[in-house]
């Protein structure tokens, strides 16, 4: 008899074996504190990075406030409960905070090296002729630290802050006393609070007024000791006039254990100033049966205060075993914008519920939310949204569109759209749709000649594109190649 | 060597027998049609041919140029230069013709032991053979069927088949829905593609494709076998008498 479609599900099976390329573990003598939280972890923290008094209250307060509340229960996720007490909270490499480059450990280098990061600017500035890329300044963080930071002295001539939030704290007190807390305040919920009262580093952005930042910014963020939760922090300031594009992407090792992060990332648009902020989110999803992974419990938020300023969100959510984050924009500044576009893939048994809240507190503001989820294996892909306009709200416009795309009859894609419209004038738009991969679009694709694997990607590519065409060119196809990586084994 | 040789092909679909023992051998250079009324096989015969997933070949083979490809994969007999322009050509939304179609010229070459042809190459060469079906610059840069017409679609087919140059291709009902205008660049494009090394097997329905593709054999399947074989002039009969004459000859 024939066999040919037993041929596609292999086709299809010999994807699932594919390797997660960012799972190796880097070997370094690492300092870790030992597992458990209370006052005197938090003190501990805020003594490893050298911070001021009112850093340490200001973090001893959150954590006061966070023993008071609970997980939340409301997302359509489902894990056995963590156990915050078998976490410890701080990591880094030995040694002292390398001055430059030079002195950072081999082994990291390598590290970063492996993941395909451009830690070395000279490197970089010959690459921009060669290859026509332009530079991209990354702050790469290791655990708890941020080891380096590249282009700092380019970026510092245009008057662009661009560097850790250890040293933030330190160099620019009073721009981080000012924004720390106002986007996601320390009670916002439980996470947050807990990253509020640990937080280790992240990075910090100010860029000047009526300036452009000259180049992309962009965080690494890579877990690597056991056991440890990160718990990264990231403030972005652009005053009057200014724009700035930043991307993070983030990896962790292979390892049984699901391992915790809890990130909270703020940004702050003055009048007319403009934030384009990119995720790549590829922390270790588990195994095919669900082992290990990352728990991405992640609060991000940012406020258009000014007049006419925008925040724009685009994330692409490969990784974590659970995802749990709503990329959102407060739309205070009368004519602000605020745009989420996420492509969310989840596959074998990973769990995804992710979305936007657009909160329209002035006249004339604008959303618009574009959502992709694919679901393949037996995961779940929920999209949660809120689109809200205040009673003040006149001429308040969103659009939604939220599609859903299954590979495969054992997943599940499920959308929970939340509209609170308290302003009459204001237009409030929803649209979502639901669709599979199918045997025939697969079967076209075949005959064509194009094999099962590439046909299965071409096909979410393109249900992605709205999405795609929102990243920085480079990491377009970054984000391309990923989506292909994480799709393996999908169609069944 | 014939391109195409089915030998004794009995096919079932869901535990119901659609082909029981059809034979049928293609020469380089011809034109078969193979016609039969609704349900009597055609498109299945099309279709597992192909190697599409969902049909079970319960005996027979199925050669392409010598090799035997019964239990080949849909991508595998596709390099090997089978070609099949779909029916029902279904839409893949986001996905550009163009990509679409330079992935798949791409995995041809490559299986050709060639490197893949310039994006400006494979550029001119796709916007050419476009023209040459009517169908306009921007027609590349859509969708893949995306809200194509139906007479779209059976040209897009076509398009595929000429920037594909298969050795064999299969046609299942490319004239219907077509317009006579649109039949008669459709059987343009059919034209231009025959040579004395490649060959066409029309499966349709009526007769009046068979106007501009003038076929060397033809066939009637009917209930799962073909029943008769003749010149064109079996297809006029048809087209006279209809499909009732064979009911009764079954």
């Amino acid at each position: 008899m024939s066999d040919t479609s037993e041929r596609t599900d292999d086709a299809i099976d010999t994807l699932v074996s594919s390797e997660y390329a960012a799972g190796f573990v880097t070997d370094i003598e690492t300092e870790t504190f030992p597992p458990g939280l209370d006052e005197s972890v938090v003190r501990a923290i805020s003594a490893k990075k050298e911070e001021p008094a009112w850093m340490t209250e200001w973090r001893l307060e959150a954590y006061r406030g966070w023993r008071a509340m609970t997980p939340p229960r409301w997302a359509h996720v489902h894990f056995p409960e963590i156990d915050f007490e078998s976490i410890s909270y701080f990591a880094a490499p030995r040694g002292d905070k390398p001055a430059s480059l030079d002195e950072v450990d081999p082994e990291l280098l390598r590290t970063y090296d492996r993941l395909g990061i451009p830690l070395h600017e000279q490197a970089m500035l010959a690459g921009v002729e060669g290859a026509g890329r332009t530079p991209v300044a990354v702050d790469a963080v290791f655990d708890s630290v941020s080891i380096a930071t590249t282009f700092k002295e380019q970026l510092k001539d245009a008057g662009v802050v661009f560097c850790s939030m250890a040293e933030a704290v330190r160099e620019h007190p009073e721009l981080v006393q000012r924004y720390l807390g106002t986007v996601v305040p320390r009670s916002d919920n439980f996470y947050a609070a807990l990253n509020s009262a640990v937080f280790s580093d992240g990075s910090f952005v100010y860029v000047p007024k009526g300036t452009r930042c000259p180049m992309e910014l962009s965080t690494y963020f890579r877990i690597n000791a056991e056991n440890t939760g990160q718990f990264e922090r990231t403030l972005i300031i652009a005053d009057e006039g200014a724009s700035v594009s930043y991307l993070e992407g983030c990896t962790a090792p292979m390892r049984d254990e699901n391992q915790l992060h809890a990130a909270v990332v703020e940004l702050v648009a003055l009048g007319d100033a403009d934030i384009k902020y990119s995720t790549v989110q590829n922390w270790y999803p588990g195994d095919d049966e669900g082992r290990g992974g990352i728990y991405n419990f992640v609060t991000k938020r940012g406020a258009c205060l000014g007049a006419r300023s925008k925040i724009s969100w685009t994330q692409v959510e490969t990784g974590s075993a659970i995802t749990w984050k709503y990329p959102s924009v407060v739309l205070r500044g009368e004519g602000s914008v605020g745009e989420f576009y996420s492509v969310a893939l989840t596959n074998n048994l990973q769990q995804a519920d992710t979305g936007t809240k657009m909160i329209h507190m002035a006249p004339n503001t604008k959303s618009t939310i574009i959502s992709k989820g694919i679901s393949a294996g037996r995961s779940q892909n929920t999209y949660r949204g809120l689109v809200r306009t205040a009673p003040n709200a006149h001429g308040a416009r969103n659009y939604t569109q939220c599609d859903s795309l299954l590979i495969g009859d054992q997943c599940g894609a499920h959308t929970f759209p939340y509209i609170e419209s308290r302003q009459p004038s204001a237009v409030v738009e929803h649209e979502a749709t639901t669709s599979k991969v199918s045997d025939d679009q697969l079967f076209l694709c075949r005959q064509r000649g194009i094999d099962a694997e590439k046909a299965v990607a071409m096909i979410v590519g393109g249900f992605c594109k709205d999405v795609f065409r929102e990243l920085p060119m480079e990491f377009a196809v970054e984000a391309g190649k990923l989506l292909e990586v994480s799709l393996e084994g999908a169609v069944g | 060597m014939p391109l195409l040789d089915i030998e004794d092909l009995h096919v079932q679909v869901e535990d119901q027998v659609i082909l029981g023992g059809v034979h049928l051998t293609v020469a380089p250079g011809e034109v078969h049609a193979v016609m039969g009324p609704n349900g009597s096989g055609k498109s299945t015969l099309a279709n597992v041919v192909a190697g599409r997933p969902g049909y079970e070949v319960l005996r027979g083979t199925v050669r392409l140029a010598g090799e035997d490809i019964t239990q080949a994969s849909p991508e595998e007999r596709a390099l090997l230069g089978l070609f099949l322009a779909f029916q029902y050509p279904i839409e893949i939304p986001g996905v550009s013709n163009m990509e679409f179609l330079k992935a798949a010229i791409d995995s041809h070459a490559l299986a050709r032991g060639e490197g893949a042809p310039s994006a400006a190459a494979f550029i001119r060469r796709a916007r050419a053979t476009a023209e040459r079906l009517g169908l306009d610059a921007g027609f590349l840069k859509r969708g893949v069927n995306e809200g194509f017409s139906g007479g779209e679609k059976k040209r897009n087919e076509i398009l595929q088949m000429l920037l594909l140059e298969p050795r064999i291709a299969i046609l299942d009902e490319t004239d219907s829905g077509l317009d006579v205008d649109a039949m008669q660049v459709v059987a343009a494009g059919v034209n231009d593609f025959r040579d004395t090394g490649n060959a066409v097997v029309l499966v349709t329905h009526y007769q009046r494709l068979l106007d501009y593709i003038v076929p060397d054999h033809v066939h009637v399947l009917a209930g799962g076998n073909i029943i008769r074989s003749g010149d064109r002039t079996l297809a006029e009969l048809l087209d006279r008498d209809g499909y009732s004459w064979i009911e009764d000859a079954c």
